[in-house]
């Protein structure tokens, strides 16, 4: 589903954030990334939302290779992606419901239907109940559960987080993490970075750690190539509990 | 809480006839940023002031010289031609004259101020009435008053006049057109200066709407780049803007006819009063439905290049970080 060929990323001033990077991420799969601030998780999050483009390599989600899309086509590639941020980036002058309305209106859907998946997302965060409230009425957790049924609103077949539990404390980010497995359940590709790894390992699910731009572990590496975009459900990388 | 495969199943984002989405989605967006201009009242109420000023002037001074340009045409309509006769026509000839002109289709109606009359007139008005009493004989000759026909147009007017001028009894035709032209003439600079001057305003107001919605766009910054982010296209972002600069010119323009409208209440008295003095039907002409549509219409576009010129400039420069 998502797959990085030997990506580099170099940032004007010299230093590479990414330096030959190849790893896959298979249909279905849940993977984290970890490493240190400034090992290259949020460069890695930044090349497959377009945010950035790569120095060099290529990145393909889901069949598309990025450096094939162009400038203007962007918005409507990003729509088929679900994110959710550290700082959640909701808008604080409208309700929780019109925040997680909020790609479905970019997208053009239907106010009736809007409404009726936006109730559907909100449940399934477990916030059905604040719709009307504003954010900054929410904890800190409440938010990024509106970030998320935000991000999953539009039904995604990928989803990408970054540190989406960094601003939580430890019983909140669980909680999170379980939002985001229960997703995973149903089909939705999920690439969350973290440097959580207490509660990475609580999940058992596939780490990808990064170091200097570079795969920490190379015998891992070649784990993921073995793989081949197969999900990897029944090894020991990718069991699920 | 469960998840169900049917409410997180990938599916095509379904869409009820694009035609209606399109409507309603801009309609939205059109009551959102009239919220938003209703929520900062005293702000948006300098903004939509000063567009309302800066498009009334032009449309004052156009609606001026409108009712000179009336007004000179009335005059137009009016002049009358003095064809003074030859000193040794008699009465009689004179009356037979004034007949024959009188029958013409180009002539409404001819009337005849003999010598005597013209003398005693004059007598009585220029007040050198005992001097005048002095002279051996009437200097003044019979006089025709002719009022041109309705039906006239400019080139039939010259063509009468020459056929007057040119009757073997006739010793002069006058027709004091000369400062009625003056006046036009000047009507037109005047019309060419105002032309040139609303189209410094009309720049002036795509600058106060451009510089509103840029403020404007800074403000919601992070809004714009979290939209972004989440898949809006640059005409996602842009299209509460560019309904920003409609509303604003809209409103504007709305004032601007009002302040039109009260400010030809204002000289309503005036103008009677200068009505009364020539005792004439004389009365303003006011902005018709056509020109207080196209006051609006200028308002709305000028609005919409303003908030155009802004938002296509900022717009692309943010970019999620």
């Amino acid at each position: 589903m998502i797959r990085l060929e030997t990506v580099t990323k170099r940032y004007p001033g010299g230093q590479d954030a990414l330096s030959g990077l190849t790893l896959s991420v298979a249909k279905g799969e849940m993977v984290f990334v970890t490493g240190h601030s400034g090992a290259g998780k949020s460069t890695l999050l930044r090349l497959i939302a377009l945010i950035e483009r790569p120095t060099s390599g290529q990145v393909i989600v889901d069949g598309q290779n990025t450096r094939r899309v162009r400038r203007r086509k962007i918005p409507k590639y990003r729509r088929q992606l679900g994110m959710v941020f550290q700082d959640h980036k909701l808008l604080y002058d409208r309700p929780v419901a019109d925040n997680v309305a909020l790609p479905l209106i970019i997208a053009g859907v239907g106010h009736r239907e809007a409404h009726r998946r936006v109730r559907a997302a909100l449940d399934q965060v477990g916030l059905l109940h604040k719709e009307k409230r504003t954010p900054e009425t929410l904890s800190a957790g409440e938010q990024q559960r509106v970030g998320i049924a935000r991000a999953i609103v539009t039904r995604p077949k990928v989803l990408i987080a970054d540190e989406p539990t960094g601003n939580l404390d430890p019983d909140l980010s669980l909680e999170v993490m379980r939002i985001f497995r229960r997703f995973n359940e149903v089909g939705v590709t999920l690439l969350i970075a973290s440097h959580d790894i207490a509660l990475i390992d609580k999940l058992g699910c596939r780490r990808i750690a990064l170091e200097n731009g570079r795969l920490q572990d190379e015998f891992e590496d070649e784990l993921v190539m073995d793989f081949g975009g197969q999900p990897p459900g029944g090894t020991e990388h990718g069991q699920w509990p | 809480m469960a998840v169900t495969r049917h409410s997180v199943a990938v599916a095509p984002v379904r869409s009820s006839g694009p035609v209606k989405i399109w409507f309603t989605r801009h309609v939205s967006t059109a009551l959102g940023s009239l919220g938003r201009i209703v929520r900062q009242p005293f702000a948006s109420l300098m903004i939509i002031l000063v567009i309302a000023v800066t498009l009334a002037l032009p449309a004052a001074l156009s609606l001026a010289v409108k009712n000179f340009a009336a007004i000179s045409g009335s005059w137009d309509d009016a002049l009358d031609f003095s064809v003074f006769l030859r000193d040794d026509l008699s009465i009689s000839e004179a009356q037979g004259l004034a007949r024959l002109i009188g029958q013409r289709a180009d002539v409404e109606a001819v009337r005849l101020i003999s010598a005597d009359d013209a003398l005693r007139e004059f007598k009585q008005q220029s007040g050198f009435g005992d001097a005048l009493d002095h002279l051996a004989e009437n200097p003044l000759p019979h006089t025709l008053i002719v009022r041109p026909s309705g039906a006239n147009t400019g080139q039939s007017m010259n063509l009468l006049r020459e056929e007057l001028q040119n009757l073997p009894e006739t010793d002069l035709v006058q027709l004091d057109t000369d400062w009625v032209q003056r006046f036009q003439a000047i009507l037109d600079i005047a019309r060419q200066i105002i032309l040139i001057g609303s189209m410094l305003l009309g720049l002036a107001i795509i600058i106060i709407i451009g510089n509103t919605i840029r403020l404007d766009i800074q403000n919601r910054r992070d809004e714009i780049e979290v939209t972004k982010l989440i898949g809006a296209s640059n005409a996602f972002v842009r299209r509460p803007f560019l309904w920003g600069g409609f509303w604003y010119g809209l409103f504007g323009a709305l004032l601007a006819l009002g302040l039109v409208q009260y400010g030809l209440y204002l000289l309503r008295p005036t103008v009677a009063r200068l009505a009364g003095l020539y005792q004439s039907g004389l009365s303003m002409l006011t902005l018709d439905a056509a020109e207080s549509l196209g006051i609006i219409g200028i308002g709305i576009l000028l609005g919409l290049v303003g908030s155009w010129s802004a938002a296509a400039r900022h717009m692309r420069a943010i970019e999620p970080r």
